[in-house]
């Protein structure tokens, strides 16, 4: 975890201030047809680049790849330091994938204020890119809260509910709130680096080296978890997403539903940072606790939503259950399967919520009672909707078993009764998605459906295909994807093993004989 | 036989799926349906020639095409599995397969959806392939629900009958709750052997204790219960005859369902650890034979009335499996495969000749006016009744002396009553539906004809298959089926018992007494007396509507497991929109007071700063003013700026220094 490789070009400061510029030089375009065409471009062109990085991406390696590092606070240890692995890698190319496909919805569902729109879009791009690619925690806490200011535009400004401007506002202050949290969290950190060193940082290899006493681990660890908690979100600080998911527009919609950023944390700064703390009975029972409850809550509640955004949201609140309860299980499947499953809901989730909107566009609802009997008026649709909503319910061949079944099998490591209340949330999947679909899709055509509706256009089907060869190459043949992240999984699962006093030992001892043994390395 | 001839099995109607899927909407149905068939053809005879393989070769042996998912101590391949077992059930699955293919060509003939129809026909058949081919639990997982999918998909395959949406949605959720119970199991699996490979894990199984086998053969029981319509997961299978019956004979009689068997079977090393699990075994199975054959006997619907039928001989084949008479549930898989595609294939005919009429009540006197039809029939009914010398006869025969012999009396009891009852409902549909005066609405009487060539000839091959099917397992625990099976399902730690012929024959005697007797009743009630059944069935009037009813067991489903899940959803919404966020907001409270100076701060402080940058954007931005309502600037700038203070503040209140 803490070797670093460094690449010929700044490839990661490029995918970061790519959509940024693009977003700029947006701002001095007039004609719509132009922007809309640029906009598409630009994501294209980073969904390249992104393409690009996994495909130069050292497999089954715990190193922090394409590592860039600059300057910024020298004086309290603060810097512009970015690079990959095996836990972040997947996401780079996924919100990049995101981005494109947002950007082709868009295309006609947003008739309004496009130049702004797409500007927002590209933003976010940059914040989320930075959120991923940051390892400095300080730099991470800064597109961490930065992504609130596009994302409460979009919502404002573009959102369909009648409460958007509420909605906007409670995400924002529940997000803020949390990250206050984590923000003392990590000063903590930096505090206990100073306290060893003499010197301030927020460099996370350079935190990996000092290790954090037992005691004030898991005061850290909670305060990080709020911030976590708050935007993953983990139930019971779930509350703002039915709003800001039914309210916002279908873009933002995807982008909270499909980019786990919350989850993410544990993954990247938790956990090996924290593993004491981590690993810790009360801790780890807590969190399984809540995960086992979000599995089960989300799935009931969602069983009983006439409105299928709102279905939507509570599935999601349920999948994140699993996300959690994979992370806690604290052994390689799960750790393995939660990564895979966060990637994975960035397909099917989100995929799921493109859906909504395709039928928000259509009839200008997503109630059940005022459906039935789509799949005849569009059979296309209906089929492509079927196909994502499999993969969402975890069927083998699709990319939501794998993960869900790695997740699961982790639990059942950790203790069969996790295991066996876990997998109920398979069985209430079923219900809550296909009971929509019957009455949605099958079925005589309802009273209340239009005469004349069409079905997917062109660039529609471009998102489904799109969603579809993800969800099946992930479902088949996931090995690509298993091997890049196999790597770091296992450093984490080995930290979390043998906690932060003797992985700093073992970590310095290993990267003291890479360092010699390189040719060229500095002696 | 070489490695790609085992994987082309399962390609070939992949290979169908796709063209179909994705293209066939660019050419006639004809040709799709041509594709489809093909396709199931060639995966038959590459299931030929692999089955003569194995007859000279019956050492299993493993195909690997990739590693799937792998990562610290897991590795999972897809991996196929070669063996007598999975040999008989690629010859079952594709040569019955290949049959009502052909079949449903002429059945389907001119309905809408013809192409999609077929996709989901051979997507069943790679499913059900992977299931029987799979060398680990997990290939066999993805068969497992990939079958249930096409279920799903093919029970609603007419989507806009609101019966037939809800049956496929019930079917899927009843089975899911069967693929928990395996999920489990493979994950007990995993976790004692560290692998989900078959040969691996049953060559280890003896490492294990007793609870430890009980515990993960009960969880793989639950998974076998829900996909083969056992008590109390049965409830499925009649609703499922919404679906086209096509489908309803390959899917919901002679293959799908009968995967619970076959895993039992996959697994018996496991089984026969666990004296508790097989006692279930057996039991559940007895139970659900008779039960479900007394509910046949009222039934009206002659798809229904066939499907209660099948739930009760898979109830047989589960006995057999609880009694370690594995080959013997094999070998009825088999003649009952034969059988029932047989009687459901002709109950389609009969439904297509009377343009889809299914009541029974409505039917009469079609044995000369659809006598091709009328003749397989009547074969099906002797083959299933256990009249001898038909396939159902010999299968049947040899599981209820099984239970004998191994003096599991209760049971042999249980299958007695029930053969008995098979044998009377099945005549009953044959009389009602064939004998007596026409009762046919006089609309539909003038047009029935005979099927066209292209279902009768299926039904021709079915019935000889039928008649003559049972020969493969005679004599009687020595035949040649019994042989091939000897290295697969032969139970662990059970001495041969020896038996005098003379127990066998009484044993032969007594079966065919009962099904001369069910036939018998049958002849009496429905042929002579025809006044008789109604008069029963009004002198006990309660009893009858109770059967009818299915003894209100979907009822009580809904009444203890639908309601209240539904009503928790409800409550738990309500407690989600109101309590949960006022807690949050509660958390929330606190920092809002402390907060509040941050907040006067920022508004005497930043605003200077703020009013910068507005000029600044009011120059350089006009566009992007205009859809601002004046306050979202501010909102952005304060968040900004505000957590830039924020920082400063904690930095200053832990570090004593200041960063600016």
């Amino acid at each position: 975890m803490l070797e670093e490789l460094q690449f010929g070009f700044p490839i990661l400061s490029i995918l970061l201030w790519l959509p940024l510029l693009g977003a700029l030089w947006l701002w001095t375009q007039r004609d719509a047809d132009l922007i809309k065409k640029s906009a598409l471009g630009i994501a294209i062109l980073e969904l390249g680049l992104a393409v690009f990085l996994l495909l130069r991406f050292i497999p089954e390696s715990a190193a922090m790849q394409f590592s860039e590092q600059l300057n910024w606070m020298p004086a309290l240890g603060i810097s512009y330091h970015l690079a990959v692995d095996g836990i972040s890698v997947l996401f780079v190319g996924l919100s990049a994938f995101i981005t494109v496909l947002i950007m082709l919805y868009s295309w006609d569902a947003v008739q309004e204020n496009i130049k702004p729109y797409c500007m927002s879009i590209l933003v976010l791009e940059t914040t989320i890119m930075g959120i991923f690619v940051s390892i400095d925690l300080i730099l991470f806490f800064v597109f961490w809260e930065l992504m609130l200011v596009p994302s409460y535009f979009m919502i404002k400004l573009w959102g369909v509910g009648e409460e958007k401007e509420y909605a906007a506002l409670k995400y924002v202050l529940y997000t803020l709130l949390g990250s206050v949290f984590m923000l003392v969290g990590f000063a903590l950190l930096s505090l206990n680096y100073y306290e060893v060193t003499n010197t301030y940082s927020f460099d996370f290899l350079a935190l990996l080296q000092v290790p954090v006493p037992v005691e004030d681990q898991i005061l850290i660890f909670w305060l990080i978890f709020m911030g976590l908690a708050f935007k993953a979100p983990v139930f019971p600080f779930h509350t703002w997403l039915p709003d800001a998911l039914v309210q916002g527009p279908i873009g933002m919609s995807v982008v909270l539903a499909g980019v786990k950023l919350g989850t993410y944390g544990f993954l990247r700064f938790t956990f090996p940072l924290l593993p004491e703390a981590s690993t810790h009975a009360t801790v780890v029972a807590t969190v399984m606790g809540l995960g086992l409850a979000a599995i089960v809550w989300g799935a009931l509640i969602a069983i009983m939503q006439p409105d299928f955004r709102r279905l939507l949201v509570f599935s999601s609140i349920s999948h994140l259950g699993f996300v959690v309860l994979g992370l806690f299980a604290l052994n390689f499947q799960g750790l393995q399967g939660s990564l895979l499953q966060m990637i994975n809901l960035g397909f099917t989730t989100a995929g799921l919520f493109f859906f909504a909107g395709f039928l928000y566009d259509r009839l200008g609802h997503t109630l059940v009672e005022n459906c039935g009997g789509l799949a005849a008026k569009m059979p296309v649709l209906a089929t492509f909707f079927l196909i994502i909503g499999m993969a969402s319910i975890g069927l083998p061949g699709t990319n939501g078993f794998i993960g869900e079944f790695l997740i699961l099998l982790g639990a059942f490591q950790a203790h069969w009764v996790y295991g066996v209340v876990a997998v109920s949330g398979v069985i209430f999947a079923a219900i809550y998605f296909l009971w929509y679909y019957e009455r949605a899709m099958f079925g005589p055509i309802g009273e209340k459906v239009p005469q004349v509706l069409k079905d997917l256009t062109q660039r529609e089907s471009i998102i489904a295909v799109s969603l579809c060869v993800m969800i099946f190459w992930i479902g088949l043949y996931p090995s690509p994807f298993l091997r890049m992240v196999n790597g770091s999984v296992q450093a984490v699962v080995d930290r979390l093993d043998r906690g932060s006093l003797v992985s700093v030992e073992r970590d310095r001892t290993l990267l003291s004989h890479a360092l010699t043994h390189e040719p060229g390395g500095k002696d | 036989m070489s490695d790609l001839l085992v994987i082309l099995v399962p390609v070939f109607p992949l290979i169908a799926v796709l063209v179909n899927g994705l293209l066939g909407h660019r050419y006639a149905a004809d040709l799709a349906g041509r594709i489809a068939v093909g396709s199931v053809g060639l995966s038959f005879l590459c299931a030929i020639t692999v089955f003569l393989g194995v007859l000279s070769d019956p050492t299993p042996r493993e195909v690997i095409a990739y590693s799937w998912i792998f990562g610290g101590d897991l590795h999972v391949n897809f991996g196929l599995l070669i063996d007598p077992l999975t040999a008989v059930m690629l010859m079952v699955v594709t040569g019955v397969g290949f049959l009502i293919h052909v079949y449903s060509v002429g059945y389907m003939h001119g309905e809408d959806g013809f192409t999609r129809f077929f996709v989901y026909m051979n997507l069943f058949m790679v499913s059900m392939l992977l299931l029987v081919m799979g060398n680990n639990f997990l290939v066999l997982f993805i068969g497992w629900e990939g079958v249930g999918l096409c279920s799903y998909l093919l029970i609603g395959y007419y989507f806009n009958k609101v019966s037939a949406a809800k049956a496929a949605t019930k079917a899927f959720v009843v089975n899911r709750i069967g693929d928990a119970g395996f999920l489990l199991a493979i994950f007990f699996v995993f976790v004692n052997f560290k692998t989900l490979d078959y040969l691996k894990v049953f060559e280890r199984a003896n490492q294990l204790s007793i609870e430890t086998v009980t515990a993960i053969t009960l969880c793989l029981l639950v998974g076998a219960i829900g996909k083969s319509a056992q008590i109390p997961l049965y409830t499925w299978l009649p609703d499922a005859m919404e679906g086209p019956t096509p489908v309803s004979a390959l899917i919901h009689a002679a293959t799908m369902v009968t995967a619970g068997v076959y895993m039992v079977v996959r697994t018996h090393v496991l089984f026969d650890m666990a004296p508790v699990s097989m006692a279930t075994v057996g039991i559940i199975g007895g139970l659900t034979a008779l039960l479900a054959a007394t509910i046949g006997l009222v039934q009206n619907d002659i798809k229904r009335v066939l499907a209660y039928s099948t739930v009760s001989q898979l109830g047989y084949m589960f006995l057999a499996c609880g009694v370690g008479a594995y080959s013997a549930a094999i070998f009825h898989l088999v003649t009952h495969a034969f059988f029932k595609a047989l009687l459901f294939l002709s109950a389609g005919a009969v439904i297509h000749s009377l343009e889809g009429e299914q009541d029974i009540r409505k039917m009469g006197g079609l044995s000369k006016k659809i006598p091709i039809t009328y003749t397989v029939f009547l074969i099906g009914t002797l083959a299933i009744a256990g009249i001898p010398p038909l396939a159902g006869f010999w299968s049947k025969d040899e599981i209820m002396a099984h239970a004998f012999l191994q003096h599991h009396y209760v049971l042999y009891l249980f299958a007695a009553i029930g053969a008995f009852l098979t044998s009377f409902y099945m005549f009953r549909l044959t009389y009602l539906t064939f004998y007596g005066q026409s009762r046919v609405d006089p609309k539909v009487e003038r047009h029935i004809h005979e099927s066209p060539q292209v279902m009768t000839r299926p039904l021709m091959i079915l019935a000889g298959l039928s008649v003559l099917g049972g020969f493969l397992g005679v004599p009687p625990e020595h035949g040649w089926f019994q042989g091939f099976l000897e290295s697969v399902a032969t139970p662990v730690g059970v001495v041969p018992h020896d038996v005098s012929m003379g127990t066998l024959f009484g044993l032969m005697v007594v079966a065919i007494s009962i099904a001369l007797g069910g036939w018998g009743l049958a002849h009496y009630m429905y042929a002579i007396n025809p006044t008789m059944a109604e008069n029963w069935s009004k002198r006990y009037a309660g009893a009858y509507r109770i059967i009818l009813n299915k003894y209100y067991v979907d009822e009580l489903y809904d009444a203890i497991f639908v309601e209240p899940c539904k009503r928790l959803g409800r409550i738990w919404d309500w407690i989600d929109r109101h309590m949960i966020d006022r807690f949050i907001r509660g958390i929330g409270h606190g920092t809002d007071i402390s907060a509040a100076g941050v907040t006067w701060a920022e508004k005497h402080v930043i605003y200077g700063g703020l009013n910068v940058m507005g000029y600044a954007n009011h120059l350089a931005a006009r566009s992007w003013r205009k859809l601002q309502t004046g306050a979202v600037n501010h909102y952005a700038a304060v968040i900004v700026i505000g957590l830039f203070l924020l920082t400063h503040f904690l930095f200053v209140w832990f570090t004593g220094t200041s960063l600016l």
